[in-house]
């Protein structure tokens, strides 16, 4: 068993490094297959193990001593419960998948060593997150992911603005991080421990507003890593890396670590019934406002990245309602159908040279069927058809916020939900379907990648079955949420979702047949708001980018005043003094004695005087 | 009667004698006199202050001491006529180019 442990936390750390050590050789093929052999291995530990923790209970492993100090003592630990080792699958099948795929989709790039370098690091990051027994390991693994990340999105660093999409991922991240740290802190403070196990059994004698900021700052935490409202803008920008790495970040890790701590902390947020009910209305919010952006962007991946961001909403609307196992199995769905996307999103870039506006294709199904029929598996599954996986999750989702009798939440859902429908089928039609828009004979990708791309399309279709066997596994340490509705009631539900999802499917699918959107409606204002993404990015860089860029100037400007000037002034009377006492070695015997002679008297009274 | 501190006295008067002599005179071998000066102010320190702790270990280094400083005096009264043949003085002054750049 620890042999499992050890292989599945280890495998993609050794793949990083033994890629990194050939990082500046020439690139082989070898790496490739070599580093996607070692995460496939440590997928199927991740297997094992979750079988494990299914039958036999929880796994508890002791690495060594990390932190002993004061009274903080602090071990490298790992957990492996159903919860952790669900998210190690899923991390484990997309990344190896991902990986696999690379290989062909990175063929021709010079960095083709450094990226599996960087990929198993981030898988590797994204495990010690999910297995750690701590909220230092955890904290470590999330900054683990969030420097993986800043070196995937910029891996194309030489190109021009790939830099500042990494940095902005990255600082948007820090800003959120000073919150989670603040949460950690807070929890150390008033338990005393930062072992979950310890936390936990300690929560409910808390006082009350404590928990509350706990659950706050952690959240805010979360709000960064899985890019909630305010802080969504570096979501989209992040699409400037490779897309196996989009399809990475948006599936089943980066992202998605937001949602897990919130399944992992839920004793706190469960505690915390106002920050819940806030995550909850956050959540809605996102869930539409990001769909709203998808309906009218051009770019196919950031597309799809609204549709991460606004799926990602439906997950905290979950985990805002206490219903943690159903936030848990919409985020394994989601990863699933939404890797296949981004997957199937590259090869269409290839086919269409790296041309990423869906205004500019079309008609490609006759080119490129196998990847046409797996991203139309994904569509579905992501607006949410019987019988694709997205059905059973999202759904779910949607009856448990008419459940808890939030029907505002429940109505903004379906509204996102008809949405995602929408838009889903709109970057299909506009892409696969209708008159090309382009010269040249675009070509399907390899067939080694269209087959590893087969398990996550069977996965898009069958995951959803899976439900009960889920639910009995994770409810071992998830809290269970019962939903007190009347069978008709919730057939009712799912019925008018599936309806209104249909017709919005439909409708999509006619209104880009027909081309009934003429192109003025890009004029409109609703259409100009919608593409530019609500002025947001703007607003960011007028009122806060600028205003700090101004007080930097000032800093920058104060430093070069004192703190410069101090250390030039210190630096130039010590070469002063050097060059005065310089004259002490004279070269006369008779008047270094005399100098020795002070010296000896220098050292005898600070002897006496000290 | 003549106490540790009578010793003690001599020995600090013999020492300043011999660190103004060291500061103030221009010949070597005058230097050199200072500098048995100023050995034997911590010999005859560590002689009284051996005999009053009734500890042999500060004689034995004062002996110790006088054969260094014996050695030394052999070997610097060598270097000091070599000096004087090469260049006819043994005046301090004489002995300018100790430093590299002059």
């Amino acid at each position: 068993m620890m042999f499992f442990v050890l292989t599945a936390l280890f495998a993609p750390l050794l793949s990083a490094l033994l890629a990194g050590i050939f990082a500046q050789y020439k690139k082989s093929v070898a790496i490739g297959v070599i580093c996607s052999f070692l995460i496939v291995l440590s997928t199927i530990s991740s297997f094992a193990l979750l079988e494990i923790a299914a039958n036999d209970g929880d796994i508890v492993v002791y690495l060594s001593d990390f932190i002993y100090v004061g009274f903080l003592n602090l071990d490298h630990g790992l957990i492996i419960d159903t919860v952790s080792a669900v998210m190690m699958v899923t991390v484990g099948i997309v990344s190896s998948i991902v990986h696999i795929y690379s290989i062909g989709y990175m063929e021709h790039d010079a960095g083709f060593n450094r990226f599996f370098s960087y990929l198993g690091l981030f898988v590797f990051s994204m495990l010690v997150l999910v297995m750690s027994d701590n909220f230092v390991g955890l904290f470590i693994g999330w900054e683990g992911v969030g420097l993986c990340s800043w070196l995937l999105i910029g891996f194309w660093y030489e190109r021009d603005g790939i830099s500042w999409c990494a940095n902005e991922a990255f600082i948007m991240n820090r800003v959120a991080d000073l919150g989670m740290l603040l949460g950690i802190f807070m929890i150390y403070k008033y338990t005393g421990s930062l072992k979950y196990d310890d936390v936990f059994a300690l929560v409910p004698n808390l006082p009350h507003f404590v928990v509350a900021w706990m659950g706050a700052f952690l959240f805010i935490g979360a709000m960064g890593k899985s890019a909630q409202f305010p802080f969504h803008t570096w979501l989209a920008d992040a699409m400037a890396g490779p897309t196996p790495v989009s399809a990475l970040i948006h599936a089943a890790t980066m992202v998605t670590a937001g949602v897990y701590l919130m399944i992992r902390a839920n004793e706190i947020f469960s505690a915390a019934p106002q920050v819940s009910e806030f995550i909850a209305y956050l959540g809605a919010f996102v869930a539409v406002f990001a769909a709203s952006m998808a309906l009218v962007h051009k770019d196919l991946k950031k597309i799809i990245a609204y549709s991460t961001l606004s799926q990602l909403g439906y997950m905290f609307v979950a985990a805002g309602l206490g219903a943690y196992w159903i936030a848990l199995f919409h985020l394994v769905t989601h990863a699933f159908f939404k890797s296949l996307l981004f997957l199937g999103a590259g090869n269409v870039m290839h086919a269409m040279n790296d041309e990423l506006d869906i205004k500019k294709m079309g008609g490609l199904y006759k080119f490129m069927r196998p990847t046409a029929i797996l991203m139309i598996i994904a569509s579905l599954a992501l607006a949410g058809f019987y019988p694709f996986a997205g059905f059973f999750s999202k759904d779910k989702i949607l009856e448990a916020a008419f459940a808890d009798g939030n029907y505002l939440i429940w109505a903004v859902l379906l509204v996102g939900a008809i949405m995602t429908a929408f838009y889903s089928f709109r970057l299909i039609m506009l892409v696969f379907f209708g008159k090309p828009k382009y010269e040249h004979h675009p070509h399907e990708a390899k067939i080694f990648m269209l087959i590893a791309l087969a398990p996550l399309g069977i996965l898009a279709i069958i995951a959803g079955f899976f439900e009960h066997k889920f639910h009995s596994a994770v409810t071992k340490i998830l809290p269970n949420y019962e939903m007190d509705i009347e069978h008709n009631v919730a057939l009712g539900l799912i019925l008018l979702t599936l309806v209104c999802v249909l017709l919005s499917t439909i409708f999509a699918i006619f209104a880009y047949k027909k081309e009934i959107f003429k192109p003025s409606i890009e004029n409109s204002k609703i259409y100009k708001i919608l593409s530019n993404q609500y002025f947001i990015p703007q607003f960011y860089d007028k009122f806060l980018v600028k205003g700090y860029y101004k007080i930097s100037q000032q800093f920058a400007k104060m430093d070069e005043a004192f703190i410069d000037k101090s250390v030039d002034a210190i630096a130039y009377s010590l070469v002063k003094l050097g060059s005065i006492t310089n004259e002490m070695n004279s070269g006369n015997l008779s008047f270094m004695l005399r100098w020795m002679v002070v010296g000896f008297a220098v050292m005898l009274a600070l002897a006496f005087l000290i | 009667m003549i106490g540790l501190n009578h010793y003690l006295a001599v020995s600090i008067i013999m020492f300043v004698l011999g660190l103004i002599g060291v500061m103030k005179r221009k010949n070597f071998i005058m230097l050199f006199f200072s500098t048995e000066i100023l050995l034997n102010a911590a010999n005859v320190a560590f002689v009284a202050i051996s005999h009053y702790y009734m500890d042999i270990t500060g004689q034995v280094f004062a002996m110790f001491i006088i054969a260094i400083a014996a050695s030394e005096v052999a070997v610097g009264l060598g270097l000091l006529i070599l000096w004087y043949k090469k260049n006819g003085s043994i005046e301090l002054d004489s002995l300018i180019n100790m430093r590299r750049d002059r």
